[in-house]
């Protein structure tokens, strides 16, 4: 069939057959869990297939990693397609083209697919109405979508969408579809079950670690202590011994998005890409044994010495000095106003590197054919991992498809593929398909990491109490740096203004600075849940705090005082006073603090009530007050924000990495602590309701807490956390 | 290699493996239950959970040579029927798993739990599930949902 230029971007129409893996669904009970279904049908956009029988197969663009997207996106196509979640299958995109951005970070989800997604959904609702229509021979007013069907509202005849798609399919595409209101949302706007749940509550969900392949070999990987190295020399007799071992080989860890050579631009040198030794075998448990066997001899190529107390000191040197300043953070003349002020305050805070430390540790599948390569992983961008695998292997785009899986957690670390293309360039090398797993030992110890950061604050009041000016200065890594290369000597990286920059921080400061001095971290540092907001915050919301003790002022009224101008904000202040209580007396050694961030456009604040003890002290209670726009699920906006506070707390009191002679001192949770339950206050969380354009939901809960925590202990206390994590049985 | 006969999940297995290799390696890659996983390979985090004899081990820690024919393993695919044991169904009415990896661990301890203590205060939930990390922070949805399935299954018994 023609169809015309417009529409070739738009309209697809599928008739071949295509086989897709079914993520989390199957039924197979010996766990061979490749499924391969037909989606035979009408694509009439990308994103939406059904077939005449009526089948609806919605595509999520982004990848889940426990944050929802997994029902949240394929819900705004259903939503203006008139179709309950319950009745379509949902997969997911293959990183291929015609899907755009499919990359989960940032919190960006909903918001970048807002608009596109119910567009698209409307205009395929538009066009099944129309060929209703058409058959009827009614006007289209006179149809109604509901459950899958097209109502004739004079006949109270209906027609399935599964009847109507292949003449919809032949219809002009409407350029302007006409969106739901809030008001009309049937799905959107309401607690809501998550389709994803009822395969993870009985084992069927199909993350990466589970994915098998007919003549699968296993990897493990023997990487370089020091993360940055070449392999000197190696001795593989003990580990060819083991049993089921086939190759012992070397192979490479690839850092970013290339080039993947020592030369790539800045903060490159010897840093494009390290060596290491793969194991390669039948199972995975003599893959593990054997690489416990191998002798490897190493050249550091000078990272033998670095170490995070180094870093820290330059850091905290650097702080002495103004850094590239922030143009999105300026306001007045921030020295003048420092020198007019009647009481000035300093306060330096340390934040620590950090593993993201999921559940499921990284693991690939991949089978290189020639100039064919097929992967199953879990990963957050399968449209990037394209262009990296294409880059590195060199292989055409479109010969490279991706088979996303649900991702055990990911906080930002499966945005980048480095296991990916370790499990390419093996399976290339060994001709099959190989899967490689980390071990947790490889998480903790190899980053990247979120990077530690010193924060230098400086303010000023005057008499009564007001605040003058307001300075934040920001020591450390750059992941920009780190990721892309950029040269952040000259130029303050733009992540680690966020959070703190004027529309996220709209304090009306009379003069404000935010700088940044770059230090070379020496390891590989990538966003962490939240990127900088978490660091950041912690340094801003606690020095707010040491501001209010200087001119004994309430933390509340002082923040309600900076943030007049800015409705959302004391909104989501009073409300949180509301439900805390926060003006109640509390008893000797029982105090609450506060803080508040707004960050991938939502705005959240908590309180934590905390009780002084014979040592240190017990968090009670946390409440929470989220204002994220239009509330797509709350209770999923719940959870998230619950996750946040575990994920931050973690942080806050339990653990970091740190690094001496080149080497990651922790190994595995018994130094990397977690919280667990038992250790994990209650709490209360209220979810705004909004007419606004929804905002992000799996980052914005986390940069206030520690902060609140920390505040919190000041006033219980009187003792002022400036370093995290800190002990909460000893302060 | 040698051949060690197991039972999981109420059917016999006869599986050829090293002696040493941890259960959760037999039970993935030689049997093929995918639910149980590995989160560290050494007992800390609890998310390779099944159950022996109806307590709760780490499986990535538990030698195939130790476990003896007759013993009864169950891993989350072996729990009930189409998910309909309480603790699961209380997972889901609670919508507990956000990226649910640990999550088959998670259930089949809190399981264990209710199945020795039918009543259990939120100290014994603490003490049951201590071994059992989740690092998407599910935690007071699974003290939620533990409470209600007790509710269930006391609820059940009575009628």
């Amino acid at each position: 069939m023609k169809t015309s230029t417009s529409r070739r971007d738009f309209l697809r129409i599928s008739t071949t057959s295509a086989f897709v893996l079914a993520l989390g669904f199957s039924s197979d009970s010996k766990g061979k869990l490749l499924k391969k279904v037909s989606t035979t049908g009408v694509q009439i956009n990308p994103y939406i297939n059904i077939n005449e029988a009526g089948k609806v197969t919605l595509f999520n663009p982004r990848p889940d990693m426990g944050q929802g997207t997994y029902q949240i996106l394929p819900m705004l196509l259903a939503e203006e397609l008139d179709i309950p979640l319950e009745q379509v299958e949902i997969q997911m995109t293959d990183g291929s083209d015609r899907f755009g951005s499919q990359l989960s970070g940032g919190s960006s989800s909903v918001r970048t697919r807002w608009i596109p997604l119910r567009t698209a959904g409307a205009t395929v609702r538009e066009m099944l109405v129309q060929a209703a229509a058409n058959r009827w021979k009614i006007s289209m007013n006179d149809c109604s979508t509901k459950d899958g069907f097209v109502i004739n509202k004079l006949s109270q005849a209906k027609l399935s969408y599964g009847e109507l798609v292949e003449e919809a399919s032949h219809l002009p595409v409407p350029t302007k579809p006409k969106l739901k209101s809030f008001a009309e949302f049937t799905q959107l706007g309401k607690p809501s079950m998550r389709p994803d749940v009822p395969a993870k509550v009985d084992g069927t969900a199909i993350f990466g670690m589970d994915v098998q392949l007919p003549g699968m070999l296993y990897a493990s990987i023997v990487h370089s202590p020091t993360i940055y190295g070449k392999v000197q020399s190696y001795d593989a007799t003990k580990a060819m011994a083991v049993k089921g071992v086939r190759f012992v080989l070397k192979t490479e860890r690839v850092f970013f998005h290339g080039p993947y050579s020592d030369s790539g631009g800045f903060d490159q040198k010897l840093r494009g890409k390290a060596e290491a030794i793969a194991v390669v075998s039948e199972s995975y448990w003599s893959a593990l044994k054997a690489k416990k066997l191998i002798q490897v001899s190493w050249n550091a190529l000078g990272f033998g010495e670095t170490a995070t107390e180094q870093y820290f000191n330059q850091a905290k040197a650097a702080a002495l000095h103004e850094g590239n300043e922030y143009k999105d953070a300026k306001v007045g003349d921030f020295a003048k106003a420092l020198q007019l002020s009647d009481y000035k305050v300093q306060g330096t805070y340390q934040t620590p590197f950090m593993s993201h430390a999921p559940m499921e540790p990284c693991n690939a599948t991949v089978f290189v054919q020639g100039d064919q390569v097929e992967v199953w992983a879990p990963i957050q961008g399968p449209d990037g991992l394209v262009n990296d695998l294409a880059t590195y292997l060199g292989v055409k785009r479109e010969n490279i498809k991706i088979n996303v899986t649900f991702m055990g957690g990911a906080f930002g670390r499966k945005a980048v593929f480095d296991f990916v293309m370790q499990a390419a360039n093996l399976s290339k090398q060994v001709n099959a398909p190989v899967k490689v797993i980390w071990t947790r030992e490889d998480d903790i110890q190899q980053g990247p990491y979120r990077p530690g950061m010193i924060s230098a604050m400086q303010g000023g009041l005057d008499k009564d109490g007001n605040v003058l000016a307001f300075e934040h200065r920001l020591n450390g890594a750059s992941i920009m740096a780190s990721i892309f290369k950029a040269d952040m000597r000259n130029n303050p990286d733009p992540w680690a203004g966020e959070g703190i920059n004027l529309e996220d921080s709209p304090y009306a400061f009379p003069a404000r600075r935010n700088s940044f001095n770059w230090i070379d971290p020496q390891m590989p540092v990538l966003w962490w849940r939240s990127v900088y907001a978490s660091t950041n915050v912690f340094a801003q919301e606690s020095f707010m705090d040491e501001l209010a003790a200087e001119v004994e002022k309430d933390p509340l009224d002082l923040r309600l005082h900076l943030l007049r101008d800015s409705p959302k904000f004391v909104a989501v202040l009073n409300k949180l006073a509301e439900i805390s209580d926060y003006r109640a007396k509390r008893k000797q050694g029982v105090s609450i603090g506060i803080a508040i961030a707004r960050s991938f456009a939502s705005i959240v604040a908590h309180a934590i009530v905390v009780e002084k003890q014979k040592a240190g002290v017990k968090i009670k209670h946390v409440y929470s007050v989220i204002d994220c726009g239009f509330p797509l699920n709350p209770d999923n906006i719940k959870a998230q924000v619950e996750s946040n506070i575990v994920y931050g707390l973690s942080a806050a009191v339990c653990n970091q990495i740190t690094r001496t002679h080149g080497k990651t001192d922790q190994s595995n949770f018994h130094e990397y602590t977690v919280l667990r339950q038992g250790e994990i206050p209650a709490s209360t969380i209220f979810v705004m309701p909004s007419q606004e354009e929804p905002g992000g939901v799996g980052e914005p809960g986390l940069p206030p807490i520690a902060p609140a925590l920390c505040n919190a202990v000041f006033l219980a206390t009187g003792k002022r956390v400036r370093t995290l994590p800190f002990d909460l049985s000893s302060i | 290699m040698s051949i060690y006969q197991l039972t999981v999940n109420k059917k016999k297995h006869r599986v050829d493996v090293d002696s040493d290799t941890p259960l959760l390696w037999v039970i993935r890659d030689v049997i093929g239950y995918t639910g149980t996983k590995f989160g560290c390979g050494m007992g800390f985090c609890g998310a390779c959970t099944v159950l022996l004899n109806g307590s709760p081990i780490r499986s990535c820690s538990t030698p195939v040579s130790t476990l003896k024919p007759t013993d009864k393993i169950t891993t989350i695919e072996g729990l009930s029927e189409k998910a309909t044991h309480p603790v699961q169904e209380a997972w889901v009415e609670a919508q507990v798993p956000q990226c649910g990896y640990c999550q088959s661990g998670q259930i089949l301890a809190a399981s264990a739990l209710l199945a020795s203590n039918p009543n259990p205060s939120d100290e014994d939930i603490d003490t049951a599930m201590a071994g059992n990390i989740c690092r998407c922070g599910t935690y007071t949805r699974m003290r939620q949902a533990i409470h209600s399935a007790a509710k269930k299954i006391q609820s059940t018994k009575k009628s």
